[in-house]
């Protein structure tokens, strides 16, 4: 059904802290490793090894230079995913049912087995989150990796997203959003945690963590107290002198 | 967006062969016997020939069926089923028509409206997409029904209902132009709001996420250089207007209707390759891509 659900019990999504990422793109890879081999058809490459290289990725991750009023412009590693967004756009224009929110926890998701490919979802996103497979004509997207949040034969530690399992800098973080006492929800509060593009009314449950101020550069010469002796001696001496002729 | 040829023909053709079907649903034209049976032939083969080029950019045509169950919520789904109803609610009036039968015109009108219908579904497929702010708003819901109105009746009825018609929807597609220039920047979206960024300073590309294509750009960012848009919107608003009405007020009728409607039917392949190709997603905010639809 493409009917959204009414709420969600839970509100399952990621934090993205952009103040940490560095942009390694690890990620982007253990999204691909995961999503190649277990939920739906696996995420195609075309032409891998030739000139123009390109494939089906569910995670991308941007390089922004941002420039202050004052003060160097700054990096910022910015990766790109399916917010499952509570007023999702890309599952009312289904035309099939292939596109469905779930009323238990707010993932978004593909049934590949009723997807005709027309690529209507991937329009109707403005986050650029959905890709349709070039190989088996599906469209493709993050599942919140709800074949491991949920799979008891995995070890505890591992019951979360590829992509956050494997972050080496713990910035991205998975949790419940309706639990305001949940990881992500605390996080977003105090960070002060947004919204992607919210003037297009999609209502994305992810959040992303703005980067924190940046340290003013030191105004002085780190050498300062080294640089004030007075020469005494001969030195001194000498000093006095060619300071008298020039 | 990306100006793909099956699209542009399904929604070129089967906007003309809906509004012709609906001109002969009214019995505005279509004679009896064998010129009833010619008429409704090729506005059934036009809609037709237009649905089934919508098919050929599917990933999976074989479960196409199911594109009939999501009306509820999804505009192709409804679509689907109007034009499928109206193909059926106009067959026993063709047959009517066709052979005397002498049925009155119920199935006809009620058709005509059901054509209408049909080609508002195809437009609100793209008036309702909020991510293309070019395309999410009224003029587009016009334009589809202008256009169809004034392809029907440039072939039914020719001469000057066809002209003033054809007036109409050169000024509708002026009038989109118009409006549609100006979309993007009245919605808001900017790199500053895709990235949240703006609170830190101005932000701009530094690298993007891969070196090759992918799909997202191939499908949703199309560049179209400004001085070749603006050439092919003069042929496209010299084709479906005033060629036409000089065609259907000079020609003698049965010259003008067949280049009338032949010039409308390119005037309008044109206008539509624009309306697609002129269509900026604001996915292209990611890739840095915003503004090059009309920088070139």
């Amino acid at each position: 059904m493409t009917a959204l659900p009414q709420a969600t019990e839970k509100k399952l999504g990621l934090v993205i802290d952009l103040d940490t990422c560095v942009g390694c793109h690890a990620c982007v890879t253990a999204c691909k490793g995961w999503n190649d081999q277990g939920y739906g058809a696996p995420l195609s490459d075309q032409n891998p090894y030739g000139a123009d290289p390109s494939g089906t990725f569910l995670n991308r991750v941007h390089s922004y230079s941002v420039q202050p009023e004052a003060g160097p412009a700054q990096t910022i590693n910015f990766p790109r995913s399916c917010l499952h967004c509570e007023d999702a756009p890309c599952v009312t224009v289904c035309p099939t049912g292939a596109s469905y929110k779930r009323a238990e926890d707010g993932i978004v998701l593909v049934n590949e087995d009723a997807c005709i490919g027309c690529g209507l979802c991937s329009w109707a996103c403005p986050y650029g989150a959905r890709e349709m497979d070039q190989a088996a004509g599906v469209m493709k997207k993050c599942t919140l990796c709800v074949d491991r949040i949920y799979n008891e034969t995995l070890p505890e530690e591992d019951r979360e997203p590829a992509c956050v399992r494997t972050c080496p800098t713990g910035a991205r973080h998975f949790g419940d959003f309706a639990d305001p006492d949940s990881k992500v929800s605390r996080l977003t509060a105090e960070r002060g945690g947004y919204a992607l593009m919210p003037e297009m009314g999609t209502k994305p449950v992810n959040r992303y963590l703005p980067p924190r101020k940046k340290d003013a550069p030191q105004e002085a010469s780190l050498l300062a107290p080294l640089l004030d002796i007075k020469a005494t001696g001969f030195a001194g001496w000498l000093d006095k002198v060619l300071g008298k002729i020039g | 967006m990306n100006p793909a040829p099956s699209v542009i023909v399904f929604t070129v053709l089967s906007g003309m062969g809906f509004g012709f079907l609906a001109m002969l649903g009214f019995g505005l034209a279509g004679g009896a016997g064998g010129l009833a049976f010619a008429a409704w032939a090729l506005g059934y083969g036009l809609a037709v020939a237009g649905l089934v080029a919508s098919t050929f950019h599917l990933g999976n045509p074989q479960r196409a069926l199911l594109a009939f169950t999501q009306w509820r919520t999804s505009w192709l789904s409804r679509e689907a089923w109007a034009a499928v109803v109206t193909l059926l609610l106009l067959a026993p009036q063709a047959l009517s028509d066709w052979l005397g039968l002498g049925w009155g015109r119920g199935f006809g009108l009620l058709g005509g409206a059901m054509c209408l219908v049909t080609v508002g579904c195809t437009a609100m497929i793209y008036a309702q997409i909020k991510a293309v702010p070019r395309w999410n708003h009224w003029i587009v819901p016009v334009q589809f029904l202008v256009a169809a109105g004034a392809g029907g009746l440039v072939l039914a009825k020719g001469g000057l209902w066809g002209a003033v018609a054809s007036a109409l929807l050169a000024g509708v597609l002026a009038l989109g132009w118009r409006i549609g220039d100006r979309r993007f920047a009245q919605v808001g979206a900017r790199l500053e709001t895709a990235t949240g960024l703006g609170a830190v300073g101005r932000v701009s590309v530094f690298e993007l996420p891969h070196t090759g294509g992918n799909y997202l750009m191939r499908e949703m960012i199309h560049i179209v250089g400004r001085r070749h848009a603006l050439r092919l919107r003069q042929i496209a608003f010299a084709m479906v207007g005033p060629v036409p009405v000089l065609a259907l007020l000079a020609l003698p009728p049965l010259l003008a209707v067949p280049v009338a409607a032949l010039c409308h039917l390119g005037g309008m392949l044109a206008a539509r390759w624009l309306f697609f190709a002129e269509a900026e997603h604001v996915v292209g905010l990611y890739y840095g891509q915003r503004g090059a639809a009309v920088a070139g």
